[in-house]
């Protein structure tokens, strides 16, 4: 009689190794789909776990409040983005027992792994600010971070007549450090739509000491706020959100009034992290060696995307590329091999900036963005305002449905860094800071 | 870069003011440190945070942010601005002679 059961398999002996994805999002499909076209069914059982069945295109949240594009446009089931032969649970998490190498589910039951991969990405954490959440939350003071945010958001854009807007970062990490600030410039390009930009003073706020974390960019998208007449505000720590007065006040007691805010609040890793001993740091985030993406607590446990607590951006890029390495590592773990050290921090971002045009900037842990032409010389424009790069981040949801998440590699499209095409001019390396 | 004298040690501080050479700060050049941020005296509560710091980047190679530190110091984020008005993170990684702590990205 053929032994089909995975129970089965394991009475007779033959090796099945257990691999556990937790998340169903952009790092946990890609990895069950290309670990399944490297392990046949009867060599190892791939079960992805997620609390809904909603994959949502993150990226696509930013153009909801400006009326293109719905919830729906951007969501399909997860279930179907997931290849045959790979099991799916429709569970929450109560927590990971590292020492017995099991997950134990919301739904009573456990599963065991030989290998776990955390994938959970980033929760939003709006009750570690005072006031966020409180009134005036989705009334005057929203984000575009939830589906449910961005919708409210679209509806409340639609009605603003004039005043002041504040978009707040209120402290890092978040995922897609960049969307805040691709919010003003859409904000700044939809108002003149509507004919009503100078009824409207836009201003970014930011705990950081420039519009963006890295040197280069920041000077330059630091200008294009400047440009837009949206005023910047650095250094600025939000204490507590006052909706109904509308102000921002500061932990230095400074404050930035508004009429409507649009608050990032803070991220955090899965509640389950917490509740998991010796899982995950203080934010609840994976500790992982930066090139391996293996835990550094726990060899059999691996983090992708936004879920690791890495010095690389949270991003659907960053996950992509940390795919091909992670799942080669899982591999190569399973099979008692020393593990594939060549994550290179790679990040990938389309920067809309209003009126059809986007910018493209390409960097890693060791490399700041850079002008040039990406994948190579003859590439899409780095560092610069384009239309090709705007068609560029509207043909990606395409390619995230049918190429990314499938676990296909996309032509020219490296997981490493290209240095190819790009101006390697002073200054090109960060300073390291330890 | 600039060499400056802290305790009576000649020390390099980088252009931001942080000590180029964790390994030479002692608590006696803290209190230099703390000085040149305006902070005098260093207070028991300075001084609790300052450790802190110190002994985070020595066990994992990077000061906390503020909003580790006010998970794991035991001193609140409110606290922690009063203490150090300028940014609790930069000023007592500054002080601490340890370097920024880095910016999530």
């Amino acid at each position: 009689m053929r032994c089909t059961s995975i129970a089965c398999l394991y009475a007779m002996g033959v090796p099945v190794h257990r691999i556990v994805i937790l998340g169903g999002g952009t790092g946990g499909t890609l990895t069950a789909n290309r670990l399944r076209k490297i392990y046949h069914p009867d060599e190892a059982t791939i079960t992805v776990v997620d609390q809904n069945d909603d994959h949502l295109y993150q990226p696509g949240l930013l153009f909801v409040p400006f009326g293109v594009g719905t919830i729906k446009d951007i969501t399909r089931p997860r279930r179907t983005q997931l290849h045959r032969d790979i099991h799916y649970s429709s569970s929450g998490v109560t927590k990971v027992e590292l020492a017995s190498n099991t997950v134990c589910l919301t739904d009573g039951s456990d599963l065991d792994y030989d290998v776990l991969v955390i994938a959970t990405g980033a929760t939003l954490s709006t009750d570690e600010t005072e006031g966020l959440s409180g009134p005036g939350w989705m009334e005057k003071v929203f984000t575009f971070y939830t589906p449910e945010g961005a919708a409210a958001l679209a509806a409340a854009l639609r009605d603003f007549q004039g005043g002041r807007i504040v978009v707040n970062v209120v402290d890092m990490p978040i995922k897609c450090p960049v969307a805040p600030l691709e919010f003003c410039f859409l904000a700044d390009a939809y108002f003149r739509k509507r004919g009503i930009r100078d009824r409207v003073e836009l201003t970014y706020v930011t705990p950081l000491d420039g519009a963006f974390t890295k040197p280069v960019c920041s000077k330059q998208l630091g200008g294009m706020l400047d440009d837009r007449g949206i005023k910047l505000v650095t250094e600025f720590n939000t204490g507590v959100v006052d909706g109904t007065g509308g102000r921002l006040i500061a932990y230095d007691e400074s404050e930035i009034p508004f009429d409507l805010a649009v608050v990032i609040p803070v991220h955090s890793g899965a509640t389950y992290v917490a509740n998991s001993e010796e899982l995950g740091d203080e934010l609840g985030f994976i500790e992982v060696d930066e090139h391996t993406l293996q835990s550094t607590t726990s060899p059999n446990v691996f983090a992708i995307g936004d879920a690791a607590a890495l010095s690389a951006s949270k991003a659907g890029s960053v996950a992509h590329f940390e795919g091909e390495v992670l799942v080669e590592n899982i591999h190569r773990f399973l099979d008692g091999q020393n593990l594939d050290a060549s994550f290179d921090g790679h990040v990938n971002c389309f920067i809309e900036s209003g009126s059809s045009r986007a910018l493209l900037i390409d960097f890693n842990y060791e490399t700041e963005p850079l002008t040039g032409h990406y994948p190579g010389s003859l590439g899409l424009p780095l560092m610069k305002e384009s239309r090709l790069n705007h068609l560029g981040k509207l043909a990606f949801q395409w390619i995230y449905w049918h190429s990314l998440l499938p676990g296909r590699n996309l032509p020219f499209v490296t997981s490493h860094m290209p240095r190819a095409g790009k101006n390697f001019v002073a200054p090109i390396q960060k300073e390291h800071s330890r | 870069m600039t060499t400056t004298t802290l305790a009576g040690i000649d020390v390099e501080l980088n252009d931001e003011g942080f000590l180029v050479e964790p390994s030479q700060w002692t608590e006696a050049m803290a209190v230099d440190l703390a000085r040149k941020e305006g902070i005098d005296p260093l207070t028991d509560e300075h001084w609790k945070v300052v450790h802190f710091m110190r002994s985070e980047y020595l066990a994992k190679g990077s000061g906390p942010s503020v909003r580790v530190l006010g998970k794991t110091s035991g001193v609140t984020i409110k606290e922690l601005y009063q203490l150090f008005p300028k940014g609790p993170a930069k000023t007592a990684a500054k002080i601490a002679g340890i370097p920024k702590p880095k910016g999530c990205i």
